[in-house]
Formats: C-alpha cells, structure tokens, sequence
C-alpha cells in the first residue's frame, strides 16, 4: 500500500482534484482533453502508471463515460473530468449510471457558455449539474468546494457518498478554482479499505449468482416502483447530506448567497460591508444537490433580505427562492461568459440591498 | 447414455425473445458454447447492446451489463481495465456498431483493447422496426429507405471486418455466417479463436456474423436465408480478415518509392 506523506505544497486546483482522487483510491481515470482541465488530466497520466493505476485518453467524453461506467459496474471507483461543453457529452453516461445505480466521480471544471462559449471561469452548469445531468428522474450528488483545499477534501467525501448511496457525485468547480494555486495539506493517512461491492460485475467465477448491471426496464410499473424506490433514497440524501458554510449570519439581516469561487468575493464584499456596519452575512452551499434548504429557511426568518452572487445569469437563485418560500425578497447579480464579479460590485449589490429592503 | 448435446451452461432457461428465424438464437448459442468450453463463464462479463440484443443479459449466465447505444466497446475497456483477468465480450447490432458506436468500436480496436466483439450484421435496424442500417445494401428496401437504399444520397454500406483489418490494434477478425450447419460450425470456430486471442492478451478480436431479419426484411425464415446468400455474401465477403495468431504472417511489403 502507497505511503502518504503529510505535505503542505503549493498546488494547482486540478491537480490537487486528481491527486485527491488517488488519495480516495482512485486507479482508474478516462477522459478527454479540454481547457480549462487539462491539468488534472496531464496529472493523471503521469501519476497513474507510477502506482498500477489506468490513465486512459478516450476517443471523445461520451467514450470516457462510458468507461467509467463499465469500471465502476467492475466494481472500482473510476472518474472522468472534463468542462462544460464535455459535460453536456457526458450526461447520457451520467443517465445510465444513475438508472444503474453505479458510483462514479465526474469533474466539472466549468467554462462559458453555451455552446463553445469560451474557456473563462463560470458557474452557468448549474442547472444541467442540478437538475438535469441527464434525461429521466434522477440527481446526483454535486459538491462545489470554493478553496483547493475544499476540493481535496470534497474529492474523497463525494466517493464515499457515491459509494453508500451507489449514484454518480460530480465536483462542480470553476476555471477559476482549476487554474489558481493554493497551499494544500495532503494528510498522511493511510489508503482505506473501500467499501466492497457485493453487486458489481467482474465475473462471478461460480461463486454466486451472475451480477446483471442494467438501467432497462420495460414493464412500467417495474419501472415506476424502482425509480419511486431511489427517490426515497434522494430523500434521505436531501435530509442527511446537505452541506453549507454560514458565515457572519447568526445576526445579520442581510445575506449574499454564493457558491464556489464567488463566494470567496462575497465573502470579501460581506466583510467590508460588516465594516461599514451593515448586518451583513454569507450563506455558501457546499452541496448544491442536495441543496440546504433547512439552513436557508432558518436564516429567512430574522433575515431581511437575500442576494444571490452567481457567474451566470442567475441559476442558482430559484433554488435560494424556493428555499426560503419566497419569504424574504431575493435580488440576484451575476456576470456570465467568463467575467468574474469583483468585492466591489457585490458589496455595491449589498448596499442596494439594504436600501430596497429598509 | 452418454450426453451428445445439451444446453450450454453459460445460457440461461429464459426464453429468447427473439423472431421466428433470426439468428441471434444461433449466435447466443455459439457464445455460451465458447465460454463452456474455454471454462471462461466464470470469468466473463458480457456487454448487452441497444436494437434487438439489449436482453441479451437475461441470456446469458455470467456476469452482464447493459450498455447505451453504441457505447458497449467503451463500457468493455472499462470493465477489462478495471479487472484485466476478466473474459469481456460485447454483443452488437450493426446500428448499434457501426453507426451511432462508430468511434467507440474503431478506437477501442486501434488501441488493441483486449475484449471479443461479437457483431451481427442484418443490415436492417431491428428492434425499431426495420430502419436503413449502415450495413444496408445499395438499393435495399427499409422503412426508411422506401424507394432502396439511393448510395447518392445515403452513401454505402460500411463492411466493418475490412475497416477494422486496417488497424494494428485488431488481432483477429473473422466474418462468418450461419446459414447453415457447415457455416455454424465454422462460425463457432472462429468464435472461439476470437476468445482465444483475448485469453491470450493479443489485443482485439471481432467476429461478424452476416445474419437474417425474416420480420423486417419481410420474408419467410428460408426466404431471408436465400436472400442472405445472394445479396449480402457476395458484399460481404467470409473470411478471416486480420489473423495476428496466425504462425506465418504475410510479409510486411517493402517501402517502394
């Protein structure tokens, strides 16, 4: 078993994704070249062979999905990374892997859009990572760390849910948090025991009945009775897993709602806001699927009012909205296409907060 | 007494699906038969397409997985990579393999990936109910193709064993058909080689099998047997197209000039 060393290193966002995932027990990556996470990729190939892992370059991201699914059916834990316009690609493995019930770790390191759009930083994914990663009833688990070092962690925590509730988990980062560098502790703790999986497929060598792994199901009420069946389990997910950062908002009376790398702005603009006395406080979901509602709905009720900071053109909000049953008033800002908000502009967003809501 | 033929091991009791007269009854058949025979069920994880083979999982008694359209070559390299011990096979469509899984197939043979790919060649989209494949012949009927397959405008057929031959990562790749019990036998053989070459980590092994759809080619089981053997032999020629086993292999030709 490879020894750790507990090492604080400067590392790059998509690095320290992959370097995490191989600390989560990760041997098998597929993917397909793209900006802005060819770094995590490139990492991959050369760490992978070094520790008998697989680093396979696939003919495009629906091949590398694929894989994944056919190594995680195996019963390993597998991933691929991509960005936006590889992503889209990608949501009918992520479909099939979600009607198959199989674990997999998929990376969104997310860019402009739509289409091409650009290679910038964004967080315009939202909706297709939260509510429709693929065709059918179904959700995934999405985790949006907004640090290196919340990647690193959030890497080996979205396997081991992956793992308990056997559905796909996807890290929703940003070119931002891909290309910067940032301090990084990599604990030195040993590789785990994974979880066993009593289902996969990897041949049943006359021990046990054969495994089949399948998302096809063509009696409707079979159908009905199975999907009803895994929305109880996205019930419990909804109950137990949701994860967020409260910052400053036991008191405030006005709170910026913000995930990923714009929440470390907002942070910036909530605390000069602070500074200049206003009651202001952050909320940052950590998990956007499963949403915190519960600690929005409590912040709602001494609250004033809510601003939800994006890089898109407001996806996120809705949810902010339905959380807190549009009880308080909900102001959105965001830019779009690759251009990031500034601590001034979202503070100057707080401040008309405070003027529409008082 | 003793026991001259039996059901494989590696079938299930399920009862096939399949149409009066198709030849995917034939073709599961040869599959389990190889997998008996090899001693490789135990070790084997077979690869259900979409089109009319997607319950092919309920057929077979090792492991199985069922696949998105096309995309079976992938989920093999994904299963072998993961546990390199294991016996893949993919069982495919034409549709399935040589339209919407084009890419899938021809990289997972370029890179040598070491599974068997079992191909069924009907030249007809079954189980949607009886589409122009990428195998159509020129001038076929299809639902739709009403007026033949018009090679101006829907181009021509794609012979698969010839395209994949060219690649370096194919080990093996044989086309057969099983019209009857001489062209079964020899089927199975090359089957079985096929498997071979992936036991043997040669790299990848395809077999296509030229086969029949009484339903949608909308002829009697015979009729479609006969109209196998005028039409799509001579367009796909039998044979045995890339043979890495093969203890003399044909001289690498000179570079000319």
């Amino acid at each position: 078993m490879e020894k750790i060393m507990a090492q604080r290193v400067l590392m790059k966002g998509n690095e320290a994704l992959a370097e995490a995932a191989i600390q989560a027990g990760c041997r098998h990556f597929f993917g397909y070249p793209i900006t802005p996470q060819t770094e995590l990729a490139a990492y991959m190939s050369k760490r992978m062979p070094k520790i008998g892992g697989t680093y396979l370059q696939a003919e495009s991201e629906i091949a590398a999905i694929n894989m994944v699914q056919g190594a995680a059916a195996a019963g390993v834990r597998a991933m691929t990374s991509s960005s936006s316009p590889g992503i889209s690609l990608k949501t009918e493995g992520i479909s099939y892997m979600c009607g198959s019930d199989l674990p997999a770790l998929i990376i969104n390191v997310q860019r402009g859009g739509p289409g091409l759009g650009g290679i910038q930083p964004s967080q315009a994914d939202y909706w297709q990572a939260t509510k429709a990663p693929g065709h059918g009833d179904l959700h995934i688990l999405v985790f949006a760390p907004s640090s290196v070092q919340e990647m690193v962690d959030l890497v080996g925590k979205a396997f081991d849910l992956a793992d308990t509730y056997r559905m796909p988990a996807m890290i929703l980062a940003d070119g931002l948090l891909g290309q910067m560098m940032e301090p990084v502790v990599l604990e030195d703790k040993p590789l785990k025991d994974l979880p066993k999986k009593e289902w996969a497929a990897c041949g049943h060598n006359f021990e046990r009945k054969n495994h089949i792994i399948n998302s096809l199901y063509l009696k409707a009420w079979q159908l009905d009775e199975l999907v009803q069946k895994r929305f109880e389990r996205y019930k419990t997910i909804e109950e137990k897993e949701p994860m967020c950062e409260k910052f400053l908002c036991d008191d405030a009376d006005f709170i910026t709602v913000a995930y990923g790398a714009t929440a470390r702005i907002a942070k910036a603009a909530v605390k000069e806001a602070r500074a200049r006395g206003i009651k202001a406080g952050l909320l940052r979901p950590v998990t956007v699927w499963p949403f915190p509602k519960k600690e929005l709905a409590e912040a709602a009720r001494t609250a004033k009012a809510f601003l939800c900071v994006e890089m898109s053109m407001g996806q996120m909000v809705d949810d902010v909205r339905l959380a807190i049953e549009c009880k308080k008033p909900v102001r959105f800002f965001g830019h779009t296409g690759g251009v990031i908000p500034t601590p001034a502009e979202v503070l100057d967003e707080i401040l008309k907060m405070t003027e529409g809501a008082e | 007494m003793a026991v001259v033929f039996q059901k494989p091991k590696s079938l299930t009791n399920a009862p096939m699906h399949y149409c009066p007269g198709c030849t995917h009854g034939i073709i599961h058949r040869l599959v389990a038969e190889c997998l008996d025979e090899l001693g490789v069920e135990g070790k084997a994880v077979g690869v259900a397409p979409v089109g009319c083979a997607v319950m092919a999982y309920d057929y077979f008694s090792c492991d199985m997985i069922q696949s998105p359209h096309g995309r079976a070559p992938a989920i093999a390299t994904g299963v072998k990579r993961a546990v390199p011990g294991s016996v893949v096979f993919t069982y495919q469509g034409d549709g399935d393999l040589a339209a919407i899984g084009t890419a899938e197939t021809v990289h997972a043979a370029t890179r040598g990936e070491n599974i068997t790919v079992v191909f069924v060649n009907n030249a007809i989209y079954g189980m949607t109910g009886g589409q122009m494949a990428p195998t159509s012949l020129p001038n076929q009927i299809t639902q739709t193709t009403p007026y033949g397959r018009d090679v101006n405008t829907a181009g021509y057929p794609i012979r698969v064993c010839e395209l994949l031959s060219t690649l370096d990562g194919t080990a093996y790749a044989e086309r057969v058909t099983v019209d009857c019990v001489k062209n079964v036998l020899k089927a199975k053989k090359a089957l079985k080689k096929a498997f071979q070459t992936q036991i043997d980590g040669l790299g990848f092994s395809i077999v296509e099998f030229i086969s029949t759809c009484p339903t949608n080619w909308s002829l009697t089981p015979n009729e479609a047997l006969g109209w196998l053997r005028e039409n799509m032999l001579p367009y796909y020629p039998l044979g045995v197209y890339k043979d890495k086993t093969a203890v003399s292999q044909p001289p690498v030709k000179e570079e000319t000039k």
